[in-house]
């Protein structure tokens, strides 16, 4: 396979190739190359993080722990629960980073960007990104009705609140307008019955799915045209029986994996294959044997997310991913942070990823993390912070481990310039900049490596 | 018409950039001849008590609500016979008294929302609360009306939504020396120079590209604009004065920046309010009342108009916490030489017709309060920026 079809490959399933894996995949086709990818992201190896302290929160719920041990007690247990979030936030991070089901992990961030949440009960939270994980390759219709009954998104759209008395249509709003139809594709009124099929949806304590059959409305409904006594997962049947669900998806396959520009004939031959049996699996394969795919227009042409950046650049120098103060300090000035979403309909993504501070910070990343550069910006405070903390954010500080180093001079540093250029930058190198970048030719390879990571290119993959 | 209007809307336009000279000749002008009129938007983020900021201290249902937290008769500024500052904003109470201060009442918008993140997207947006918008409304006064990153500056590190338009975003900086040395680094510079700008092109790239010229433009504009420009007034020492001083820098050495945005933190008083909310106020209340003094001084007061909002009010009721919870409909501040209705704009809160969570009504849309600073100070089309067309109201 051609050294530039596999880099792009490897950007787009995952982020970017290391020279040894290069020289071995060289050899093999692009089938093998593709099955060695899905091979590798077969297992579904959840995250795991030790909660035992939070064992209270699955015996009890949160209303009845505040009856029995007081509100300060349950406040405490609250924050505890926000602040364990936010250390989820860094091991999903280095998950991310390290996993060798790279491709299993890339699709799950992908779509906790569709199924967007929110949620600050750290073992729902755990449980939701899990779900994400284990359905990333596998059957769609099965990954929303899974979705719908986690306790986060049940409390994230409200529908732990829909009961038959009281129709709550933010959860069904949402799932036609933002996980399978788009607007324009349904009526208020769909959406009205659609929210009666999901009354009575609910969790307990422990997490597990329950069904309140008494706040469950068993009248007749009628949604998408088709009528009768419809449940939750009746809908979301009905839903994927409209080729306009498997349309709507693959165009965020393809704007997230392909191309931000969409080529109408390429999303055609895609909806029609996934609308077949919502198989992912089948749909991402397709998406990486197709010819279209390695197309020149395809390659490096994407503008990397906060997160593809920063996880881009610890594959190369594994130094990004050390301390969590420092990851979310990096997160919050390039705006994404993981597990919280600006809204419910997510990122935008590519474009909406720039401004001017943005790609200045953006732009000096890798002298920061790589080369000891000072950047003394500071990320705003939270709404919750009282006057103090809001502004005082501390200075950090970045330095580069011998182990990071090492690894960096045994899977880089023999590699000729050129290789790693062709490595780590894939559009065309602009003129000028190609004209400047001479001027380091005769730097070691860590140091080219840090001007490679610094061009405008870098950031696109 | 006026003279940048004409300008913009001839022929000439085009010309212009290539004779900079000529452009250099408009930036000598001292700003307020050319009527630059500058707006900036200062939000109290967290959510702040507009209760016990401009205190309803004849209402016995206030201290029936607040029965640990209510301000005392005896501790208010009196204002109008019914409503009465906290004491900690003396120094706008002189605001007040000069006729440069609109306090309305009410502010908000239909089904309000009680996130701090969600209310604050939809204040910054300008959207409604069930529909969510990319962009920013100064940022999209930015896109039809500026002409680069800097024609908004928020003063802060990194920028926020309110800022981000469609086509064209504002800039952050709160120190315009550190952003000129983070646009200078070496390599940064050195893309630049070896950079012809013949060949971007439309996509991502060449996107990347002219948004590195413009930042590092905007970046050099800002600080060789504002370095001459140094305050010789004596702010407290707190962030958030130090924000007000590099703003006040801005406007007055004439940066035609038009719109500013800055935040500042703390607000959200769930527990033990009292003493935390009243450090707060005296902390803005001081801030601002150098802030006016300092642009005052260099004249360029009458060109600039001060906003004040906090993206919700809070609960009427207080909690079990001494503090208050989030609320939704709360008070709004225009402080300016040019007031059309110094003093209360409109009617007190009413705290017998609550909503269901026990919040204060909304009578006065903010998007309205938007729409009237965009069309009679920033001569702007506010229902382009807006997507749709909202009454004006009368305060300036």
């Amino acid at each position: 396979m051609k050294q530039r079809h596999l880099i792009h490959l490897h950007w787009r399933s995952g982020f970017g190739i290391k020279p040894s894996s290069l020289q071995s995949a060289k050899a093999l086709n692009k089938k093998k190359n593709v099955n060695s990818i899905f091979e590798s992201s077969k297992k579904i190896e959840p995250i795991l993080i030790d909660l035992s302290e939070f064992d209270d929160f699955l015996k009890t719920p949160y209303q009845k722990y505040k009856k029995i041990h007081g509100g300060d007690a349950a406040t405490k247990l609250r924050q505890k629960s926000q602040k364990k979030v936010r250390e989820l936030n860094f091991v999903w991070l280095k998950k991310i980073s390290s996993s060798q089901c790279v491709l299993r992990e890339k699709m799950t961030l992908f779509w906790a960007n569709v199924f967007v949440c929110r949620d600050n009960h750290i073992f729902h939270m755990v449980q939701f990104n899990n779900c994400l994980r284990t359905h990333a390759l596998g059957n769609f219709g099965n990954f929303v009705k899974a979705i719908a009954r986690t306790p986060s998104m049940l409390k994230y759209l409200n529908n732990n609140r829909n009961i038959k008395s009281k129709p709550n249509e933010n959860f069904a709003r949402e799932l036609l307008e933002l996980f399978t139809l788009g607007l324009g594709n349904y009526s208020e009124q769909d959406v009205k019955e659609a929210a009666r099929a999901f009354t009575g949806w609910s969790f307990k304590a422990n997490g597990d799915f329950i069904m309140r059959t008494n706040k469950h409305d068993e009248n007749l409904k009628t949604f998408l045209g088709v009528s009768g006594n419809l449940d939750g997962d009746d809908v979301i049947d009905i839903l994927l029986k409209q080729r306009e669900c498997a349309e709507f998806i693959c165009k965020k396959i393809y704007t997230y994996f392909v191309n931000p520009v969409i080529d109408p004939s390429h999303l055609k031959e895609l909806t029609a294959l996934f609308y077949k049996d919502y198989n992912i699996e089948k749909l991402m394969r397709h998406v990486f044997s197709s010819d279209w795919f390695y197309d020149e227009k395809n390659i490096g042409v994407k503008i990397k997310s906060p997160v593809e950046l920063m996880v881009g650049i610890n594959k190369t120098v594994p130094s990004v991913f050390k301390k969590q103060s420092q990851v979310t300090y990096l997160q919050k000035m390039m705006g994404q942070i993981l597990l919280y979403p600006v809204n419910v309909s997510g990122w935008k993504g590519d474009r909406y990823w720039i401004d001017s501070n943005s790609l200045m910070f953006r732009l000096k990343l890798p002298s920061v993390l790589l080369n000891n550069a000072k950047i003394s910006l500071k990320p705003k405070g939270e709404f919750e912070d009282d006057f103090g903390n809001f502004y005082n954010q501390k200075n950090q500080n970045f330095t580069v481990s011998d182990k990071a180093r090492a690894y960096f001079e045994t899977h880089y540093s023999k590699t000729p310039f050129k290789r790693l250029k062709a490595i780590l930058v894939l559009p065309k190198l602009d003129e000028d900049t190609k004209e400047m970048l001479k001027i380091y030719q005769n730097q070691n390879a860590f140091q080219y490596c840090i001007q490679l990571m610094s061009i405008p290119e870098y950031q696109l993959c | 018409m006026k003279r940048r209007d004409f300008l913009t809307k001839t022929s000439l336009a085009s010309s212009l950039m290539l004779v900079p000279n000529f452009m250099k000749a408009f930036e000598g002008l001292d700003p307020a001849m050319l009527g630059y009129k500058k707006l900036v938007l200062i939000q109290l983020s967290g959510g702040n008590d507009g209760l016990n900021t401009i205190v309803p201290y004849r209402n016995d249902l206030y201290y029936k609500y607040r029965p640990g937290i209510s301000i005392s008769k005896d501790k208010v500024l009196d204002l109008n016979g019914e409503l009465g500052m906290n004491e900690n904003l003396a120094p706008l109470k002189s605001l007040f008294d000069k006729g440069y201060l609109s306090i309305i009442n009410n502010v908000g918008y239909p089904n309000p929302n009680r996130s701090h993140f969600r209310s604050t997207d939809i204040w910054h947006t300008a959207s409604s609360s069930s529909e969510y918008l990319d962009s920013g409304w100064m940022g999209r006064y930015i896109d039809q009306y500026g002409k680069n990153p800097h024609s908004g500056i928020e003063v802060d590190d990194s920028l926020s939504l309110i800022m981000k338009g469609q086509t064209m975003n504002g800039i952050a900086t709160k120190d315009a020396k550190k952003m000129f040395n983070n646009a200078k680094t070496p390599f940064f510079n050195k893309v630049l120079e070896n950079q012809t700008a013949a060949h971007l092109s439309e996509h991502n790239l060449g996107y990347l590209y002219k948004t590195m010229v413009s930042a590092q433009s905007s970046a050099k504009y800002i600080y060789e604009t504002s370095k001459t420009s140094k305050s010789t007034k004596s702010y407290p020492k707190n962030p958030f004065a130090k924000q007000l001083k590099t703003t006040a820098e801005f406007i007055n050495s004439g940066l035609e920046t038009k719109v500013y945005y800055v935040s500042m933190g703390g607000f959200d008083t769930h527990a033990g309010q009292s003493n935390r909310q009243s450090r707060l106020l005296k902390t803005y209340a001081e801030a601002i009342d150098v802030f006016v003094n300092d642009l005052e001084a260099s004249n360029s007061f009458k060109d600039t108009l001060i906003v004040t909002f906090s993206e919700f009010g809070r609960r009427v009721q207080q909690n079990a916490a001494a503090g208050t919870d989030h609320g939704a409909a709360s008070n709004l501040f225009i402080i300016g030489k040019q007031l059309k209705k110094p003093g209360f704009y409109n009617a007190s809160p009413d705290l017998s017709n609550l909503d269901s969570n026990g919040d204060l009504k909304y009578s006065i849309d903010f998007r309205s309060v938007y729409a009237t600073l965009l069309e009679h100070w920033l001569d702007a089309n506010h229902s382009n920026i807006l997507g749709q067309s909202f009454k004006t109201l009368n305060f300036i």
